[in-house]
């Protein structure tokens, strides 16, 4: 489907959706492709290519909300569908809460080109990527006698979608990326120890494709010998590409819907310090290039640049238009674009020697976070660090606190900020964490 | 592509205002009438009434099965499936007291997959023209090059058992039907607590048909229903908050829905909610663990069974890789992963490569007795295959994975292993797991349990992960009750980035030692 049949067909959609008694329609359509190819012993294991597209209508009938998708585009049975859609919406309970946005807020068209996708998608040479595949194997295939398994795969995905509402918005927006990964097992005793590595970029030509497979053995041979060290509180930092897990609580708990449903441990809290000044956050949607760039959200709300923390003190929370609405306040966008850290002054190595005596943890493994509570437990593996030297790998540890207590424990942020995601962050410290061992 | 080999299994609760959820999720409104309707035809063909109808749902025939199967080995692959799939699903959500919001969603298409020895090929179509899945047949064929003219073989009909038979199908069901249930599970929540001040409910169910079809000539389908209902509350007192979630899911049709489950569900959610005001958190380090029967299973789940799964040992990347036949735990120790329990959210009639689904153990007194198999790793080890072979969707390949994973009874007490602990705690209540393959460490994370003091169950205790290395774990199993319990939450296990439903069931058993999170002395 071209972009012009989508509008065609959301367009149509919607004035079906009105004809039949919708108040207000959302509709959007999108159309993604995608491949993979990984490779094992010098022998491709999968080999996958996909298309796919589905419609997404959001309907508001007589006060009534409901929300719904097919994957089944034919425009008769889109009609039927369209139809009992609206029927069964209206024998829902009305919600005052419920409309599309402020039109005021809307995106108008006026952005500039976020750099999102790379026009080449379809010109890629399918032979070029098995080569890839095979490229990151070679980097490791038999160099070390301890390597049990390597699997090393290349993927591409790209996705455009066309929205438009039935109260003036209409936008469309694309995006790719592209990706080359290993995982390496290593023979270490009775443990496999299994590590990964990848690269991942939004332009082919920017793809780093060197270096993949030699890191993933690297960083397999030094988790060779893992043990658990004895209980207590230790000195933590944890690695940029890692920092993910232990954040993700932090902003679940800014989600307009975790705040009015009482499920976050940061209600009420806009303007007061609730972590460690250290923690300087933007969510900047206009990155050039950026992962989560973007020019309007899913309701079609123009995007902004916001400050989340400054020197610990909350700025804003994550707000879409219904939670907006029940919580009475402005909508800021339900979702996080590029997650922005002030790093500091120096790298992970240079943290380590900050920390001198500590655990690196570089995973982990399970755990939960209480949203209602922010009372944390996760399990970890990682290094021991004393004097300022990895001495042991660690593992099967658990760290746990609570999320109030560790963002005010962070003591110094990295400059290495984990590009390959839109959440950007660096290496963290903190002090005196509670881990559990022998 | 995937990076780590990290499994997991979950059942938290699930925001449905999300989008994520949108995207997957569905109203009771959706329905099989937007397709051809199930008749029965009869045009003297040998296939069953019930096979004829799902031919004539996706609109193919045998000719043009064959034709695809054809195109798919026609550059020297081994096997090929064809794997059709009609989904419907509809939910309906509560927030606020009212039955305000309703998602459903439909999604439909084809897998195509060929296999060359241990090498697969795979494209799907969400369109089922002759034109559009030979196009993707063509492109499955490229994991094999060469050229090869197949004879289509003649189609054999396999046998169908019934493990998930219902009363009434959720396609006959209308949204005015479903929302007495999930208003009285709120309001009965309510009515339980007066510190109740926040109930999220939800109702999801779910109508599959399947049709599969491989070069081997087998044909067979399925019809697979699935329920899940759960509430998620929120309690204050004196500014303390705290939360619980309660769920129940089930292949089963509108019968599931009655007083007695919103009952349970509501009783479940306050009283797992209400024990956290008086809980604290354990000293942290190792100690004696007793996993109370049910959720427990979580244990099996992440410590032995993805261990299990053959595609990790094949390629030697599970720690369990060398240790078939082997004794792997005490002589009482029996796990089962079972696909045939009457209703189970983990049973299948076939899995996704239609193979008949069975009861496999796993671990027999004491002894790896089998992995679980897909047919790639089933022809690897030269063995039948378990009936493990399954798939998120037609969009996916299909792994090894569990179904229903338990353990057996053993020769003890709950009292005399909860009296044998002097120091050590007691869990009952998970939220999430994961295990990384190779090092063998898994997880799984306790919404609340107990601390045993000389014995006796003391305080509640809350939010603490656990984790253990499987190997050791499974040998530290020293004590097995008689209290065997499946718990029939919506547990949902992940694997290379496919989610498929699953169950988990233990009776009380005790872990000498694990490594439990908490607070240092």
């Amino acid at each position: 489907m071209t972009k012009e049949e989508k509008y065609s067909l959301a367009n149509w959609a919607i004035q079906h959706a009105l004809d039949h008694g919708a108040d207000q329609v959302a509709i959007s359509i999108a159309q993604s492709k995608s491949s993979q190819v990984d490779v094992r012993e010098q022998k491709i294991d999968t080999l996958k290519e996909a298309i796919q597209s589905g419609l997404t209508i959001r309907l508001y009938v007589e006060g009534k909300y409901s929300a719904h998708s097919t994957n089944r585009l034919d425009q008769t049975e889109l009609a039927r569908f369209i139809e009992q859609a609206i029927a069964g919406t209206r024998y829902l309970s009305a919600d005052p809460f419920r409309s599309l946005p402020e039109p005021s807020l809307y995106y108008k068209g006026d952005g500039a080109d976020l750099k999102t996708v790379d026009r080449g998608y379809d010109q890629l040479d399918p032979a070029t990527k098995v080569e890839l595949a095979f490229q990151v194997e070679n980097e490791v295939w038999k160099k070390d006698d301890r390597i049990i398994s390597v699997t090393a795969g290349y993927s591409d995905y790209t996705n455009n979608v066309v929205m438009v509402t039935s109260n003036g918005f209409s936008g469309d927006s694309e995006r790719s990326t592209f990706g080359l990964s290993a995982s390496v097992s290593v023979n270490g005793g009775d443990a496999r120890p299994s590590e990964g590595w990848s690269e991942r970029a939004i332009l082919f030509d920017k793809l780093v494709k060197s270096g993949i497979g030699a890191t993933a053995l690297d960083r397999a041979l030094k988790k060779i010998g893992q043990t658990k060290i004895g209980s207590g509180k230790y000195n933590m930092i944890v690695e940029n590409r890692a920092v993910g897990r232990l954040f993700s609580p932090l902003i679940n708990a800014l989600n307009g819907y975790s705040i009015q449903q009482k499920n976050s441990f940061l209600i009420d809290k806009i303007g007061e310090r609730v972590a460690s000044e250290k923690l300087m956050l933007t969510d900047d949607p206009f990155i050039v290039g950026g992962h989560g760039s973007r020019l309007f959200d899913n309701e079609g709300l123009a995007a902004q640049k916001r400050v989340v923390f400054d020197k610990g003190v909350l700025s804003t929370y994550f707000i879409d238009t219904y939670y907006g609405k029940k919580l009475n306040m402005a909508p800021t966008s339900g979702e996080t674009t590029n997650l922005v850290f002030e790093t500091g002054s120096t790298n992970l190595e240079g943290l380590i020697k900050a920390m001198n005596n500590g655990i690196l943890v570089t995973g982990f493994n399970g755990g939960n976070t209480n949203g209602s509570t922010g009372d944390f437990s996760y399990g970890i593996d990682g290094f021991l660090v004393e004097n300022g030297e990895v001495v042991q790998p660690v593992s099967e540890m658990n760290i746990s606190g609570n999320m109030k207590e560790l963002w005010m424990a962070l003591a110094e942020v990295g400059n290495d900020p984990y590009l390959l995601s839109s959440w950007q962050t660096p290496s963290l410290l903190f002090n005196k964490i509670d881990f559990s061992g022998i | 592509m995937q990076e780590n080999t990290n499994e997991t299994l979950n059942q938290e609760h699930m925001n449905v205002n999300r989008r994520v959820f949108l995207k997957t999720s569905g109203t009771a409104v959706a329905g099989s009438m937007l397709l051809p309707a199930f008749i029965q035809s009869c045009q003297g063909s040998p296939l069953s009434a019930g096979l004829q109808a799902y031919l004539d749902h996706f609109e193919v025939n045998a000719q043009i099965l064959q034709r695809v199967i054809a195109t798919a080995l026609s550059k020297g692959g081994d096997y090929a499936d064809l794997f059709f799939e009609h989904k419907v699903q509809n939910s309906l959500a509560l927030e606020d007291g009212q039955v305000n919001r309703a998602y459903s969603n439909i999604d439909y298409g084809v897998g195509i997959r060929v296999l060359k020895g241990d090498q697969t090929g795979f494209a799907y179509s969400e369109t089922v023209t002759p034109e559009a899945m030979l196009k993707a047949a063509n492109t499955a064929a490229n994991i094999a090059s060469g050229a090869k003219n197949i004879s289509a073989a003649d189609l054999t009909e396999a046998s169908r058992p019934d493990y998930y038979a219902i009363q009434k199908n959720w396609e006959e069901v209308g949204v005015p039907d479903k929302i007495p249930f999930i208003q009285q599970l709120n309001d009965k929540i309510f009515a339980m607590d007066e510190r109740v001040s926040k109930v999220n409910a939800s109702l999801t169910d779910e109508t599959s048909y399947i049709l599969f079809y491989n070069s081997e000539g087998t044909i067979t389908f399925d019809y697979r229903p699935m329920v899940s209902m759960g509430a998620f509350c929120i309690m204050e007192k004196e500014g303390q908050i705290e939360n619980g979630y309660a769920s129940r899911s089930f292949r089963m049709g509108f019968e599931f829905l009655n007083d007695e489950v919103v009952d349970l569900l509501a009783r479940e959610a306050v009283e797992r909610t209400a024990i956290l005001f008086e809980a604290t958190k354990p000293k942290a380090g190792e100690m004696p663990v007793v996993m109370g029967a049910g959720g427990s299973g979580i244990l099996l789940h992440e410590a032995i069974g993805h261990t299990f799964e053959a595609d990790f040992n094949r390629k030697g990347t599970s720690i369990f890789a060398d240790k078939l036949g082997k004794k792997v735990a005490e002589s009482f120790v029996n796990i089962v992963d079972d696909g045939t329990l009457p209703g189970n959210r983990g049973s299948l009639n076939m899995d996704d490569e239609g193979v008949a689904s069975e009861k496999t153990y796993l671990v027999k007194d004491g002894v790896l007795n089998s992995y679980i198999h897909d047919r790639i790793s089933a022809n690897y080890y030269q063995v039948a295959p378990t009936g493990n072979g399954r798939r998120q969707s037609f969009r996916h390949m299909p792994l090894p994975r569990m179904r229903s994973t338990y353990m057996e009874i053993g020769p003890h007490t709950k009292d005399d292993i909860i009296a044998s602990v002097k120091n050590g705690i007691y869990v009952d209540n998970f939220s999430n797991g994961e295990v990384k393959i190779g090092a063998g460490d898994f997880t799984f994370f306790v919404k609340s349990g107990y601390l045993i003091e000389n014995g006796q169950l003391t305080r509640p205790i809350k939010d603490i992960n656990i984790i253990g290395n499987g190997p050791q774990a499974l040998a530290d199993i020293t004590m097995c009750a008689t209290d065997y319990l499946i718990d029939n939450g919506t547990w949902t296990c992940g694997k290379s980035g496919q989610s498929v439903p699953v169950t988990c069931g233990l009776p009380t058993v005790l872990v000498k030692k694990l490594t439990v999170g908490g607070l240092s002395a």
